[in-house]
């Protein structure tokens, strides 16, 4: 038991118990801060493996971006503060599917990796990642920028307040109101890419 | 350093955004539990990467499957993971706002996957 093992135990601890209020929480917004602390969690997990420029994305992206755009879709869906009684289904398929497929992975992969000890891994630089991501993988980085157009694109069409209006006949003059529409939400990944 | 304990992390994690997804009604928070799946995902490819060095011993490599020194793919696939999640989330957050603007809920289990025409259509059409 080194020090890494400790961390990895105590990262990996605070991970899974707030990724699990993050699905058995009554509360929205609390959901969404649990998931915070899940993926700061996570993004220890990554500095611990000496993936140091995954981390640093890992934090800019997931907990600037996501978690940010992901309160703001509660706070525009009008969410009620405080706990809500109707955000669950029946449990028992999600517990027998959810609680086969997390045991079931946990032993699989405990059984294939229990014993082996491995040296620390040396810290990754953001200069090898460079390396690895202009060199090897220049091509899917290219296709992920397409990807990215389109995903931006797409986000800016589905937000079009005539999209799925419905058709009103003229002496009723159909004035919906206009809620703000998250098309500035992929900006933060074109910009990282 | 033991490599189980990042595994078995991530194979709880998966396994909570599985019966996140499975549980939850309201599409936001099936959004963040496709966002802990995914984080599981990535947290695989981390500790994939930082292992793998070490468990190839005596493997020869092909030289045409690292052109330029040590292979990182874990890594660059974590952050291309983390970029098609973003994606993912501005696209899919998209939809439900789209939905919350047309019928005013975000119940996963109460969309309708059939086409009913409304009434305001039928009276435009006649």
């Amino acid at each position: 038991m080194t020090v890494a093992d400790a961390l990895l135990l105590a990262l990996g601890a605070i991970a899974v118990g707030s990724g699990f209020l993050v699905v058995t929480s009554v509360h929205l917004v609390r959901a969404g801060l649990y998931l915070v602390i899940s993926l700061g969690a996570i993004a220890g997990l990554y500095l611990v493996l000496g993936a140091e420029l995954v981390a640093w994305v890992q934090v800019l992206v997931y907990v600037g971006a996501v978690v940010v755009l992901l309160l703001f879709a509660v706070m525009l869906t009008r969410a009620p503060i405080g706990a809500s009684k109707d955000l669950d289904r029946p449990a028992t398929p999600a517990l027998l599917i959810g609680g086969g497929v997390g045991l079931g992975l946990t032993a699989l992969l405990a059984d294939a990796f229990r014993w082996t000890i491995y040296p620390q891994a040396e810290t990754g630089t953001a200069e090898r990642m460079g390396e690895q991501i202009f060199g090897d993988w220049v091509l899917p980085f290219e296709v992920l920028s397409i990807l990215l157009l389109a995903a931006l694109v797409g986000a800016i069409v589905l937000s079009r307040p005539d999209l799925g209006a419905r058709r009103q006949p003229p002496e009723e003059s159909p004035t919906p109101e206009e809620s703000p529409t998250p098309e500035e939400s992929p900006a933060p990944e074109t910009a990282e890419a | 350093m033991h490599a189980v304990i990042p595994y078995v992390t991530a194979a709880l994690l998966f396994g909570l955004g599985v019966y996140g997804v499975l549980r939850r009604r309201n599409a936001i928070l099936v959004l963040m539990a496709v966002e802990l799946m995914l984080n599981a995902v990535n947290l695989i490819f981390v500790t994939a990467d930082a292992t793998i060095r070490s468990a190839l011993v005596g493997v020869q490599i092909e030289a045409w499957a690292q052109p330029n020194g040590e292979p990182h793919a874990g890594s660059v696939f974590a952050l291309f993971v983390i970029v098609l999640a973003a994606a993912e989330v501005g696209v899919g957050l998209a939809i439900v706002l789209q939905y919350y603007r047309m019928r005013q809920a975000v119940a996963v289990d109460e969309v309708a996957l059939h086409y009913e025409p409304h009434p305001a259509d039928e009276q435009v059409a006649s």
